[in-house]
């Protein structure tokens, strides 16, 4: 079976519409909205922030927690039950592990810095979405970063290698969602996943194409970060 | 020193200044936004000043309530999100979020704004179950109306999905232009007691220093279909009378922004 | 290997943003590098000093730093002191021995001093590696508020509401009749007349938000002049008053003061 055209007729590499803001939660250190075709992810950072329990405090550096959830109306079809689940934990886990490798929290000991994610709408590549929010939100916040972090949901649609899978392209029978975060100036990948089965060689394809991706996902939100200062 | 300063307060609430300026009757800039969740069956945006609050619903069809064959199921839930205040943790309602919702609800059940009756399918065995969601993005005062104003614009925002052949929501298909049968427009006044001062939609510095506030739920005619107390300080007759005027005189404010 | 300067003065950059290459020039505070590249290690506005490259932060949670003078919130009463929150991810303890110049006896009630949610003006005295701080509040300007109300405003965009030698802020004291006190972690007291009171807090929001840009203080006196009808010139050397607060760390956002 070949996989001639994609669903909503975009070509194999191109990225659904993007757009980012800045600044959207005023009451949290940091905040961000990025959007990519009809997923949109909410963040707020707090911290560095006292943490509780005392017991998880590091007094030799700051810890980082993620919290991803999808409100109740965001799936795609029947209500969510509030209360995340294991899908959430695993995802917060994930993200955790994407977003700390750029993060310098040594200044902090014995504060967490906190993100909230939270996503009202959402059609797949809800935890590159959530990256995307989340590294501008950092950023925003001011915290020390060495780079942001650019993710995008890679996959094999049938005999093609796409890019930016929207919910039809991920629930296909004969096809493998990649979700892959990477910083954009070393090219150093803090993400990847796969469910599904591919080759190694498709996988270092959707990997490269991942990349190519991610420039332009950086651009979106470099620009929306520099947005936030512009003259008033 | 809280006692200085709710004095403070006080002080330019009885020359008619508030925090920021407003009158003591006046709301903040509100706009309403119709759809803004394209998964939900019905959703709304609410920004009252800098306050934030989405609702969604969701419809589905299911068995009715054992004590209510012939009408709809209806159910309200918030969540007071940990990203839209520093104060909110994660983990279940709590006292707060469980009220918010409680009160939205009644709101709406009360006035009969949906015509419950008109949700069944079949009598007995099968309706529309109606999930409202409230989900708070930035908290700066006044949550209780901005939620109470979201919801009633999302289900007016709301399409009833379609149905496949077995009488299953059909999710993946688009929905139908069949609104929801609504009646009303109640919406919710919370007013606030300080001193001897009444004002409404209060930013969180003034949320810090309430003695008591009554939260009314009006409808399009005036009537006054939900009511609750909160606060510690007790109300007097003539107070409550008056807040319940403050609230029937401004439910037109919220009702114009829809 | 090429020397290039790629960010200019004053220009807003994101983290991992490359702002020279070469080994001729150095991070400052806020860079980092990185092989022969220089790159941004935070949202923030470039300052080049020679060939020091810093960025200059916009954002961020207020860091407690030695002899800051800060408006803090009791919050405990404890054995032989109080536990002040400063709006910081650490809180401080401020010891009988440096709550005041009187002498408290040993078991004395310390809520007849400082008592729970009140704010003071205090001084950072002491920010071990732990980040244990103690805050004193024996010396010039430093007391227990009283009354007025408290807004909180991002610490880093501090040294522009106090400006120069306390210029801005004396603008808007002029201009409005209040009394305002600024703490370097980003809490504000003030009091006035009502009307008074939402000017300068507007005054001090719209300073938060155009902290970046230039032209501000004449804008401000600007903006003042027709909000209040009062003039304020800013030729105007403020009075060194005991409640003036003295940026110890002025930072210079670059442009006109």
């Amino acid at each position: 079976m070949t996989y001639a055209k994609r669903f909503d007729g975009r070509g194999f590499e191109e990225l659904r519409p993007m757009s980012a803001k800045v600044g959207i939660i005023p009451r949290a250190d940091g905040s961000a909205m990025f959007q990519a075709g009809k997923t949109i992810a909410y963040c707020a950072v707090f911290g560095p922030r006292d943490l509780h329990p005392k017991f998880m405090q590091n007094p030799e550096t700051g810890i980082l927690r993620v919290n991803y959830n999808m409100m109740p109306f965001s799936g795609h079809g029947e209500r969510v039950r509030p209360g995340g689940g294991r899908r959430s934990k695993e995802i917060s886990m994930v993200l955790q592990n994407a977003l700390l490798p750029v993060l310098n929290l040594k200044d902090y000991p014995n504060s967490v810095v906190d993100i909230f994610i939270e996503l009202p709408q959402t059609d797949a590549g809800t935890r590159c979405a959530a990256i995307n929010a989340a590294s501008m939100a950092l950023a925003d916040a001011g915290l020390e970063m060495k780079d942001l972090v650019c993710a995008v949901a890679a996959g094999r649609v049938e005999d093609k290698i796409v890019i930016d899978l929207n919910y039809y392209e991920d629930s296909h029978e004969d096809g493998t969602d990649l979700p892959v975060a990477m910083l954009p100036n070393s090219g150093k990948i803090t993400l990847l996943q796969m469910d599904g089965e591919i080759t190694r060689e498709q996988i270092k394809e959707a990997i490269t194409k991942a990349k190519e991706a991610c420039k332009k996902i950086y651009e979106v939100q470099k620009n929306a970060l520099k947005a936030r200062f512009a003259k008033v | 020193m809280y006692q200085e300063l709710k004095t403070h307060l006080v002080r330019a609430l009885t020359k008619g200044v508030r925090y920021d300026g407003r009158k003591l009757l006046e709301y903040r800039p509100i706009t309403v936004e119709y759809g803004v969740s394209a998964s939900a069956e019905g959703s709304a945006r609410v920004r009252i000043g800098g306050t934030e609050v989405l609702a969604g619903v969701k419809l589905d069809v299911g068995e009715p309530y054992p004590d209510t064959p012939d009408q709809g199921n209806l159910m309200v839930n918030a969540e007071l999100l940990p990203l839209s205040n520093p104060k909110f943790e994660t983990g279940p309602p709590g006292e707060q979020a469980n009220e918010l919702a409680r009160v939205v609800d009644r709101g709406i059940r009360e006035s009969k704004c949906i015509d419950v009756k008109k949700l069944v399918i079949k009598s007995r065995e099968k309706v529309w179950s109606v999930s409202i969601d409230i989900c708070t993005i930035n908290d700066e005062g006044g949550l209780q109306d901005a939620a109470a104003l979201a919801v009633l614009a999302a289900l007016k925002d709301a399409r009833l999905p379609k149905l496949t052949e077995d009488g299953q929501v059909d999710y993946d298909a688009e929905k139908t232009k069949e609104k929801l049968p609504l009646t009303k427009d109640p919406v919710e006044v919370t007013v606030i007691k300080v001193g001897d001062q009444f004002f409404v939609d209060a930013l969180t510095d003034e949320e810090n220093v309430i003695e008591a506030r009554l939260t009314a739920g009006i409808t399009d005619k005036g009537l006054i279909c939900a009511m609750q107390k909160g606060g510690s300080l007790p109300l007097t007759v003539e107070e409550i009378d008056k807040m319940l005027e403050i609230a029937q005189k401004l439910a037109p404010t919220l009702r114009k922004a829809l | 290997m090429t020397e290039e300067l790629i960010a200019k003065d004053k220009e807003i950059v994101v983290p991992g943003e490359i702002l020279a290459t070469g080994m001729g020039f150095l991070p400052g505070k806020g860079a980092y590098r990185e092989n022969d590249k220089v790159l941004a290690q935070r949202l923030g506005m470039v300052s080049i000093e020679g060939n020091i490259i810093k960025l200059i932060p916009l954002s961020g949670r207020y860091i407690p730093k030695l002899n800051d003078r800060i408006v803090g919130q009791v919050v405990d009463v404890l054995l032989t002191g109080w536990r002040v929150e400063i709006n910081s991810p650490y809180s401080a303890v401020l010891t009988m021995k440096d709550a005041t110049s009187e002498f408290i006896q040993r078991g004395a009630d310390l809520t007849q001093y400082y008592a729970l949610s009140d704010y003071v003006v205090c001084k950072i005295v002491n920010v071990t590696s732990q980040k244990l701080i103690d805050v004193s509040m024996k010396g010039p300007g430093l007391m227990k508020l009283r009354g007025g109300r408290i807004i909180e405003v991002n610490s880093q965009k501090v040294p522009r509401i106090i400006g120069k030698d306390g210029s801005m802020v004396s603008m808007i004291k002029k201009a409005t009749g209040c009394n305002i006190t600024v703490g370097q972690n980003g809490l504000i007291w003030l009091s006035g007349e009502p009307q008074g009171e939402v000017i300068a807090v507007k005054a001090i929001k719209k300073i938060e938000q155009e902290a970046h840009l230039s032209g501000l203080t004449e804008r401000m006196q600007a903006w003042l002049e027709k909000e209040t009808g009062v003039k304020v010139s800013l030729a105007e050397a403020p009075q060194e008053t005991a409640d003036e607060a003295q940026p110890m760390h002025p930072h210079h956002f670059g442009g006109s003061q």
